[in-house]
């Protein structure tokens, strides 16, 4: 018999990155109480991200948004199977310290919450992973090279308009394809153009592909939305807003996670887009002052 | 004989599966309905959230042509969420699963994700060990008497050994990512088998 006594090494970059791996391809929910998560986990979400507020409501209060309260994150832990994120302030090393010890699989670092610092939270050293958001490739390096295990696009959280999340998306798919087709002297232009970290450059460069998954987020509110994303190259959705504050959230939750894994499949998008009921209500990005745009905040 | 393998796409890592097949020269594609099911001689189920896997499954009218094909003689790896999705049950409660494993399966069996970890483990029939990551990864908690241990691990208690590695007829199942890194012996096992016939 094989033995068993080799040493485990834990929150190694496999290991954080590796859970991110086997999100792909699936929808994680914001859930605010341990009944939304239930109703998320049942309709087929890889993950929820528990939260005290989601962000159209966040967005309404006005305010500082802070991490959630740990007795609602324990509530939300114990109610399902799948594995649960949780919202720390971008440069809050605090609040990251505290989700780790209560037993979140993910924090997002997140600009939805209001920052507390201009430097992010150095995620290397947590054993916990960390995803963050990015508008473009300079960004998403940047917090990869902080460690970062996990992108997702800024969006504009809390909008029902997926209008940002595509314009991320393009420009972060541009600016990979434009990497690959640089000479090796170029690289140290791009990397001081693009303000990011040069071997991190050099990776993408020579791949063609974030060193680390990449989602969709903010402002997807239909399954169609959520296609789109897939279409457009992302690994896999998150949903905010656009479950809970529609009409019927759990139609809407299991279409959304039906259209993301049958993205290319119109037929079946059509199908599960019928008699969904009200989606939320949308925002659109030009009527909002620049102080009320998330996506500016933690460059 | 040419072997073309699928990979379960309903969720998870199966483009890693698909990119580690077409290394080993077979062709390899995403399966996602029982028509794409039907072209395939080697399946695997890859990583990823059972419950969404399970889900899907069931809703798309997988369940019964999978059972059917496996159980039939398919060459099958599971990984992780596809050892639960192929074993008979788990310690937690019901979902939909194949039971083409005679294993009852305990989900996240080693914690949560800050209790995930990489280590060298010991394999039957390997020169060298596997570099394993177990990602809030299962273990097998009951085994049936059909069922070959091919690796195990140690509970926390350090005195209980738990298959992560088990080899029953057609159906090979991991607790760990062999599709996460770079070394293709398992995958090369469920080649074998298919050429096999």
């Amino acid at each position: 018999m094989p033995q068993p006594n080799a040493e485990r090494r834990h929150g190694t970059d496999l290991v954080k990155r590796g859970l991110a791996e086997m999100l792909k391809g699936g929808v994680i929910m914001d859930v605010v109480d341990a009944e939304q998560a239930r109703i998320a986990e049942e309709a087929g979400a890889v993950a929820v991200m528990a939260l005290e507020r989601v962000p159209a409501d966040i967005r309404a209060a006005g305010g500082v948004a802070r991490m959630a309260d740990p007795t609602k994150v324990e509530e939300i832990i114990s109610a399902v199977s799948i594995p649960v994120m949780a919202k720390a302030r971008i440069g809050h090393f605090v609040e990251a310290q505290v989700l780790e010890a209560l037993g979140v699989d993910y924090i997002d670092e997140s600009e939805v919450l209001t920052p507390v610092d201009d430097n992010h939270i150095d995620k290397r050293g947590f054993t916990v992973p960390f995803v963050c958001g990015a508008r473009d490739l300079g960004e998403a390096l940047r917090r990869v090279g902080e460690g970062a295990a996990m992108i997702r696009t800024k969006g504009e959280p809390g909008t029902g308009n997926v209008v940002e999340a595509v314009k991320h998306m393009r420009l972060m798919n541009a600016q990979i394809r434009r990497l690959t087709t640089l000479d090796r002297n170029e690289l140290m232009g791009a990397a001081k153009e693009l303000r990011a970290p040069h071997d991190l450059v050099e990776e993408v460069a020579a791949t063609g592909v974030l060193p680390v998954v990449n989602f969709a987020a903010g402002g997807i509110a239909t399954p169609a939305d959520a296609a789109l994303m897939m279409q457009l190259g992302c690994d896999g959705v998150f949903v905010g807003s656009g479950i809970f504050k529609s009409g019927d959230p759990s139609v809407r939750a299991r279409a959304i996670v039906e259209a993301t894994t049958y993205y290319s499949d119109p037929d079946k998008i059509a199908k599960v887009s019928r008699n969904l009921g009200e989606a939320m209500v949308g925002i659109n990005i030009d009527t909002l002052e620049p102080q009320d745009r998330m996506q500016d905040r933690g460059l | 004989m040419s072997v073309r393998a699928g990979a379960l796409a309903l969720q998870g890592d199966f483009r890693e599966h698909i990119a580690m097949l077409k290394r080993l020269g077979v062709e390899a594609v995403p399966v996602r309905s029982a028509a794409e099911l039907e072209t395939v001689d080697a399946l695997v189920v890859p990583g990823g959230e059972s419950t969404t896997i399970g889900r899907l499954a069931r809703i798309y009218g997988l369940i019964e042509p999978l059972r059917a094909r496996i159980e039939a003689g398919m060459p099958t790896l599971g990984t992780c969420a596809g050892m639960i999705f192929l074993a008979a049950a788990t310690t937690g409660p019901e979902q939909p699963q194949l039971g083409v494993l005679d294993a009852v399966v305990e989900r996240n069996a080693f914690g949560r994700q800050v209790d995930s970890f990489e280590s060298e483990l010991d394999v039957a029939g390997f020169d060298e060990p596997v570099r394993a990551v177990f990602i809030r990864a299962p273990w097998i908690a009951k085994l049936g008497s059909g069922v070959e241990v091919l690796a195990v691990v140690e509970d926390a208690a350090g005195d209980d050994p738990r298959p992560v590695f088990v080899r029953q007829g057609n159906v090979l199942a991991t607790s760990f990512h062999p599709e996460l890194i770079d070394d293709t012996r398992i995958h090369e096992m469920l080649i074998a088998m298919a050429r096999e016939g």
